[in-house]
């Protein structure tokens, strides 16, 4: 295989079509550009989860009368009830939290606002707080052991709190996935038409290399090349935009909630780890498109 | 060199096979003239010897090589033994004289340095010495033939295939082509010409197999193109 010719075909095949190309590149790297924004969502999605599940408890409210007699669980109804959720391999662990604990916590929470003055220990149950082993089928489990049982007054799942916040990051990854798939199919009908044109513009060439013997590969390599280099050129675009934006806006938009812990903050790593598998997946996506191209459509 | 034995091909949009039961054999450093009137089967007849087709039944023999059995990936293999002209010449019009006659050697991966020794020497052969840097355009119909049959050639191939090479050119350079085709014959490369031209087959006296409706209806030695056609 001589480079110098592949490399002379590609460049006069990139030059020839350079409005398509251009095109080609765009669309390309709008689409991995979205796939790339896709990921970060999906892994600050794992992040925030990760960072929640540590914390998240479902609590067990117990009944005021059980709540007001029994200050360590030590009677019959909580310690029944302590042992039917440990014996759970769901369970991770369970501790009990007795009115005035709670009403200690209350105070500390509401410190200076006015309810923290009208509360009474009385008033707040005392709660079995249920970390969970399994952070999937764990809730419901525990929701259902728990429901019709006495000294039972309800069962709150906090992540139910914090749902709203993992709906809205969900929504933003569907969404870019969304866009990104349809500017994907949009990015490979460009590529196989490109493709196309550029094999119909070099029939000629492509008519005496079949004639005069030329390999398969070489008649067919610099159509792929030239896929490939616009999809690598359409991830490195991408991967700067992707740069550029983590800078430009995500960092303010997202500077108030990351410093409070509520999400984590992208960093600059993982913004070039995603960018880093743009490359490739658009060197595959073009190339196989390329191919299929080939295969199907043009002679060659 | 060539062989044929009963080949058939029928395309489906016809119910005649356009080659009908052909046998031919040619040997090493014949010149062979194949006549016939315009859908005799002569273009049939060279596309199968190139595999840009596969006859319906029978086989063929091009330089050892069963070419209808021959798998997809060595057809390339059999093309760099046969040389091919046409017609229409086939240059690549953005490319230069030496530029086109390389071309034919860089995409199968011939060497640089061979490549820049054999050009000018083909070239010479077909009386284009000093022409390596012109266009096409700037050539006559005849130099621009001579360009396709140094393409054709640069490779010394067994067998040169030439489709009406004569078609578009003027008698007396018509005549210039065959002498060149007759010089490249005595370097011992059987040379294959389908074509219509009366006066050349009556003068060069060589082996004349015509084709009429897919068969074969006269091959002699020393033929001449037939009276009354």
């Amino acid at each position: 295989m001589r480079s110098d010719f592949v490399t002379r075909e590609v460049l006069t095949g990139l030059r020839r079509n350079v409005t398509m190309t251009v095109a080609m590149v765009l669309t390309t790297a709008i689409s991995l550009g979205l796939v790339g924004t896709g990921l970060l969502a999906v892994r600050t999605i794992d992040a925030t989860e990760s960072i929640y599940s540590d914390r998240l408890e479902v609590q067990v409210a117990l009944t005021q009368d059980v709540s007001a007699a029994d200050h360590d669980c030590t009677q019959p109804i909580c310690t029944g009830l302590k042992a039917t959720l440990e014996n759970s391999p769901l369970v991770a662990s369970v501790r009990f939290e007795s009115q005035q604990q709670a009403y200690e916590r209350f105070q500390e929470l509401f410190a200076g606002q006015s309810i923290a003055e009208i509360a009474r220990p009385q008033s707040l149950p005392a709660t079995l707080r249920v970390k969970l082993a399994d952070q999937n089928a764990g809730a419901e489990a525990v929701r259902q052991a728990m429901a019709d049982q006495v000294g039972v007054r309800t069962v709150i799942d906090q992540r139910d709190v914090v749902g709203k916040l993992f709906d809205f990051l969900a929504g933003v990854r569907n969404v870019t996935f969304t866009l990104a798939l349809v500017q994907a199919v949009a990015a490979l009908l460009l590529i196989s038409n490109t493709v196309q044109v550029s094999a119909y513009t070099r029939r000629a060439e492509v008519g005496v290399m079949r004639l005069v013997g030329a390999t398969r590969w070489y008649t067919q390599l610099p159509f792929l090349i030239e896929a490939v280099v616009t999809g690598v050129v359409g991830a490195v675009l991408a991967s700067i935009g992707l740069i550029s934006a983590k800078f430009l806006f995500i960092d303010d938009l997202l500077a108030g909630i990351a410093q409070n812990g509520v999400i984590p903050p992208i960093g600059l790593l993982d913004v070039v780890q995603t960018s880093f598998y743009l490359l490739p997946i658009g060197a595959l996506i073009a190339g196989i498109t390329g191919y299929v191209t080939l295969r199907l459509y043009v002679k060659v | 060199m060539i062989r044929l034995e009963r080949v058939t091909k029928m395309y489906k949009t016809s119910t005649r096979p356009a080659l009908d039961r052909v046998s031919v054999s040619i040997d090493k450093g014949e010149f062979v003239f194949l006549i016939g009137p315009s859908g005799s089967g002569k273009s049939t007849f060279l596309r199968l010897l190139l595999r840009e087709d596969v006859p319906t039944r029978g086989s063929i023999f091009v330089a050892d090589l069963d070419v209808a059995k021959l798998p997809r990936r060595r057809v390339p293999r059999l093309r760099q033994r046969i040389g091919c002209v046409f017609q229409d010449f086939r240059l690549l019009p953005n490319k230069t004289v030496g530029a086109n006659v390389a071309f034919a050697l860089e995409v199968i991966g011939k060497s640089g340095p061979t490549i820049r020794k054999v050009v000018p020497e083909v070239l010479q052969l077909v009386g284009l010495e000093g022409k390596a840097d012109r266009m096409p355009h700037e050539l006559s119909g005849g130099e621009q033939q001579r360009v396709a049959i140094a393409r054709a050639f640069v490779n010394r191939p067994l067998v040169l295939l030439a489709d009406e090479p004569t078609g578009n050119l003027d008698p007396d350079i018509s005549q210039d082509i065959m002498l060149l085709l007759e010089r490249i014959n005595r370097t011992g490369t059987t040379v294959l010409m389908a074509t219509h031209d009366h006066s050349i087959v009556d003068s060069m006296r060589r082996r004349v197999v015509e084709l009429d409706l897919g068969q074969v209806v006269r091959d002699e030695s020393r033929g001449v193109y037939g009276v009354g056609r």
